[in-house]
């Protein structure tokens, strides 16, 4: 199972910082989520993670790797054994189903076409998309566009997969079936995963290890039952963000 | 001030852009089957908007050329002679580019854009693969390849378009237009062509690239980029044009 911690990220657009000094060590083979109300920085700090954002300060380890250090090759080959679903699926729209879950495959393995058409029947099967091959994003539904992003992710047998707001924007039934997909996928693939959501429950059902940011700063991280168990002893922001979902008592 | 330093901001920008273009590349095939893509969009799909315009650009030099020569002693093949090398030098390969910049480079830069705006970009980077590889030397190699073609295509469009138009409106007959057309023919002229539709295709294909694949926001900042790779690459044609017959004629 594969490692992965970020060491003091810090982060600012402009004068503004929008990260302070955030430190986690994520569970390997488990859901560990990032959990925090609109505009804490969730999306920012998991942008950081996977190299679309810079950070000013801070380190992400890859295993024992200093992945913002490294040279870009040495990036690139991480990369490719990480899978993200991304909040807009971000599915290419000039290809179909069938050829965004087989990109991947035909840009990094050698794999002749019978191979590559097997594994992304398997892939689609899996996200319970069999038979959609053929059809364009723009003809599915934002649920079936996210399943396909999923799809998609897991091509190359990630062993780190990221989730941004995998579930926001989808009806209640639709959302609980992606949480309950990424967490087979995690248990089936040994993935590192990383959900950031502001959905609890989501973090409810899911969630193995948490953190909670408020304001771009780490206000608590830990085990899903301490959260849940210790309600009174957390900090008043994530009570008030667990109050203020219903789901847990007042 | 600060709009120069914008200026200056941007074009380094585009530069970097370029240069990370041409690192990071992955397998042959991929980019192959991106090329041909592109070819059929720039190359195919702009022919017939091509042949319309340089049709009617050449009937309507020949009648303006017709309307300006007056005196009864200068010979009507003369007519062919100007419309042919305005044709090659000029009316080719700039009026073509300007429209083909409207045409294709509002595409690339809408194209783009749209995928930086949808994370399709990100996801690109996320797996591993340089985006401005795999979105810009296709576009910029189908612009390089098929632009000299259109170019060719619009000059005998031109030229066809100056007859009929001089043979309909009795200004000149076909026979006089081409032997007008083949006494001041040097074929440098034709190289200065190519040299046109090379760079003026390299403008379009990178600057509109650039407008894309920058743009932050929405749809609307998509529209607007694709208007700016517009007027920016009309402008810098006009401009390479200038360079060009400078220090080439």
């Amino acid at each position: 199972m594969s490692r992965l911690s970020i060491e003091h990220i810090s982060k600012w657009f402009g004068t503004n910082r929008v990260l302070h000094d955030i430190s986690f060590s994520f569970q390997p083979g488990e859901v560990n989520m990032i959990i925090g109300p609109s505009g804490c920085g969730k999306t920012v700090l998991l942008k950081c993670i996977v190299g679309l954002v810079h950070p000013e300060e801070g380190k992400v380890y890859f295993g024992d790797l200093d992945f913002l250090q490294a040279d870009v090759e040495t990036r690139r080959t991480v990369l490719r054994n990480l899978g993200m679903l991304f909040q807009s699926s971000a599915l290419f729209d000039s290809m179909t189903v069938g050829e965004n879950v087989a990109f991947p495959l035909r840009v990094f393995t050698q794999y002749g076409e019978a191979e590559i058409q097997d594994r992304v029947s398997y892939c689609l099967e899996r996200v319970g998309l069999a038979g959609v091959q053929r059809k364009y994003p723009a003809e599915l539904s934002g649920g079936m566009k996210r399943r396909v992003g999923l799809a998609r992710a897991i091509a190359l047998n990630p062993h780190y997969l990221f989730c941004d707001e995998p579930n926001s924007g989808l009806d209640p039934l639709t959302a609980r079936r992606i949480d309950a997909l990424i967490q087979e996928i995690t248990g089936e693939f040994h993935t590192t995963t990383v959900v950031v959501t502001h959905d609890l429950k989501s973090v409810l059902e899911m969630g193995q290890k948490i953190l909670f940011l408020y304001e771009g700063k780490a206000e608590w991280q830990g085990e899903k039952k301490e959260m849940v168990d210790n309600l009174d002893a957390l900090p008043l922001n994530l009570q008030a963000f667990l109050r203020a979902s219903g789901l847990v008592q007042r | 001030m600060s709009l120069v330093i914008k200026g200056f901001e941007d074009f380094g920008r585009y530069l970097l852009l370029l240069r990370r273009s041409f690192v990071g590349l992955l397998r042959f095939r991929l980019y192959w089957q991106l090329w041909t893509h592109e070819s059929i969009q720039i190359g195919r799909d702009s022919l017939f908007l091509v042949a319309i315009i340089s049709f009617f650009v050449g009937a309507v030099t020949t009648v303006q050329t017709a309307y300006q020569i007056v005196s009864p002693f200068i010979p009507k093949s003369t007519i062919g002679a100007i419309v042919s090398t305005s044709a090659i030098l000029e009316l080719a390969p700039t009026i073509t580019s300007l429209v083909l910049a409207g045409r294709i480079g509002s595409n690339i830069a809408s194209q783009i854009g749209s995928m930086r705006v949808s994370e399709q970009i990100d996801a690109l980077e996320v797996m591993g693969i340089n985006s401005a590889t795999y979105l810009l030397l296709p576009r910029l190699f189908g612009a390089l390849v098929f632009f000299p073609v259109l170019v060719i295509y619009a000059c005998f469009i031109v030229h066809i378009g100056g007859i009929v138009a001089g043979a309909f409106t009795g200004a000149v007959n076909p026979t006089q237009f081409a032997m007008g057309a083949r006494s001041f023919f040097e074929g440098f002229q034709v190289t200065f062509m190519l040299i046109k539709a090379v760079t003026f295709g390299f403008i379009i294909s990178t600057v509109s690239a650039y407008q894309g694949y920058y743009v932050k926001g929405g749809a609307l900042e998509v529209g607007a980029a694709s208007t700016r790779a517009v007027v920016i690459s009309c402008l810098m044609i006009l401009v390479a044009d200038y360079v060009l017959a400078q220090l080439l004629l």
